[in-house]
């Protein structure tokens, strides 16, 4: 199967059309496209790790893989069917290009802090809603102390926390220890600044802010 | 010298031996295992240990974690399942405190389930030392593999290591086949001490060696002896005799809570584990004075 040559962003609206069937994650794919598409466009190097935590409504993230060229652009049109190897959860042993198995939430970060642990330039994609879970904060806490700088958390914020994070997400992070900012994100050029930022030895938490 | 010890004396040697071995805590075993770059305290943070154990692996190490028993087995068991089963990497989990060898400090220590609860997950090298030689050997062996091993640690042991692995018969006799798991190994050789008898041990449970358990029971009757959860291999022992008609008493830990504290001996007696409860359940099983 032929690996697509690699295709822009305005690719990919056309490449999530040939993702159908998991209309109950559409707004949590279309949330995280900017996200992944500035990391896979301008951030992550060759040796770095990406991590997709929130692995609902993965449509993005394999959109994003197939224009990157690291998915063959065909595999799409089978998503969620017997004989594909993309599912509504990605698995890490099925999908080329996938860092970790994920669907079940909050096991993202623990994973990623291992990663870094191990010297890793590690970046890994969470949900506002995701951080309820609190398997995060152990990870959160950890990273914090112990000033994991090689830990990137990206926080993808679209109001899907039930019972909210007063004060912002961003907030939590920074009593921990993190070096946190918000930024509107849909806006890649603040996005890409935020992810570069210096981080005086902290580890980093970006809030992609995506309101309704 | 516990198997305890004797665990944090070999991790701590491997882990100067071996650059791929590296440990993850929870708090639990740091006062007692040396300061090393790849000594990783996570905190009371369970979740974490696995976490971190999996992300590790993923980056080429050989992580051992290692925490007691409930919190290691119990409250990370989606992490255990998904983290290191369902992203298909390995690492060694060494627990300690097992069955009742937290008797004072009552249910909330006690995780007699644990390997009946990992038997339910793929993949999994399930062990149980009988002796701290074992547990070494164990240990050493697991050190130099990739896949995901548990090694059941416990206060309780055997007056003398066995060197064999697989299924071992140590006694051969004309009545039931007796199969004793782990530390169960010298009750049940107290008890049957005087009784015609077969006596095999056992001390990787997972996978259970099926066609070797065929081949050594001769007759009927086959008593199943485990310092945990009562019949937890039950189903592969009927699964190895499918094709032979065979009665099977499974001795074992109750599944109840025992709302008592007191010593393990206690709890051991309670549960019909020491010498005079498994030769009572022996002599109820033939239905007669079998001596």
């Amino acid at each position: 199967m032929a690996i697509a040559s690699q295709l822009g962003y305005d690719d990919l609206p056309r490449l999530l059309t040939r993702l159908t069937g998991d209309a109950k994650h559409d707004r949590s794919s279309l949330s995280t496209l900017d996200v992944l598409w500035v990391l896979y466009d301008r951030v992550l190097g060759d040796d770095d790790r990406f991590l997709l935590s929130k692995g609902h409504g993965p449509a993005a993230f394999y959109a994003v893989l197939a224009a990157k060229g690291l998915l063959p652009v065909e595999l799409l049109d089978g998503f969620g069917s017997f004989d594909s190897p993309l599912g509504h959860h990605p698995d890490r042993v099925l999908v080329p290009g996938a860092e970790i198995g994920s669907g079940s939430l909050g096991h993202g970060l623990p994973i990623a802090v291992g990663r870094a642990l191990a010297g890793r330039q590690v970046y890994v994609l969470v949900g506002d809603g995701e951080l309820d879970e609190g398997s995060n904060w152990e990870a959160v806490q950890y990273a914090g102390r112990v000033g994991l700088e090689t830990l990137t958390v990206v926080a993808v914020d679209n109001d899907s926390s039930t019972h909210g994070w007063p004060g912002g997400i961003e907030q939590r992070f920074a009593l921990e220890g993190w070096h946190a900012r918000r930024v509107d994100g849909r806006d890649h050029d603040a996005l890409e600044a935020a992810l570069r930022a210096e981080t005086a030895g902290r580890p980093r938490c970006v809030v992609a802010e995506m309101r309704r | 010298m516990t198997m305890r010890s004797r665990f944090y004396e070999a991790v701590g040697a491997a882990l100067d031996r071996d650059d791929r071995v590296a440990l993850v805590l929870a708090d639990i075993g740091v006062s007692q295992l040396p300061v090393h770059p790849r000594v990783f305290n996570v905190g009371i943070r369970e979740q974490l240990l696995i976490g971190v154990a999996a992300g590790l692996a993923m980056e080429g190490y050989r992580p051992v974690a290692h925490s007691y028993t409930p919190f290691l087995v119990e409250r990370p068991y989606e992490q255990v399942k998904l983290d290191l089963g369902h992203q298909d990497v390995g690492a060694v989990l060494v627990s300690y405190g097992a069955s009742y060898d937290g008797a004072r400090e009552g249910r909330t220590h006690q995780a007699p389930e644990d390997v009946a609860v990992l038997s339910a997950l793929p993949g999994w090298t399930l062990q149980v030392p009988g002796h701290p030689d074992e547990a070494e050997r164990m240990l050493m062996r697991a050190l130099e593999r990739d896949d995901r091993i548990y090694i059941r640690l416990s206060d309780e042991q055997n007056h003398a290591p066995v060197h064999c692995d697989g299924l071992v018969v140590l006694r051969q006799g004309a009545g039931p086949f007796v199969l004793a798991v782990g530390p169960t190994l010298a009750p049940t050789l107290a008890a049957t001490a005087d009784l015609d008898v077969t006596v095999a041990y056992l001390a990787t449970v997972r996978p259970f060696p099926r066609a070797e358990l065929r081949a050594a029971v001769l007759g009927t009757d086959v008593v199943l002896v485990e310092p945990y959860l009562a019949g937890t291999s039950s189903a592969e022992i009927s699964a190895a005799l499918v094709d032979t008609p065979h009665r099977l008493l499974a001795l074992g830990v109750a599944n109840a809570e025992l709302r008592r504290y007191g010593d393990p001996e206690e709890h051991r007696a309670a549960h019909g584990l020491d010498a005079a409860g498994i030769r009572a359940s022996l002599e109820r099983f033939d239905g007669r004075n079998p001596v």
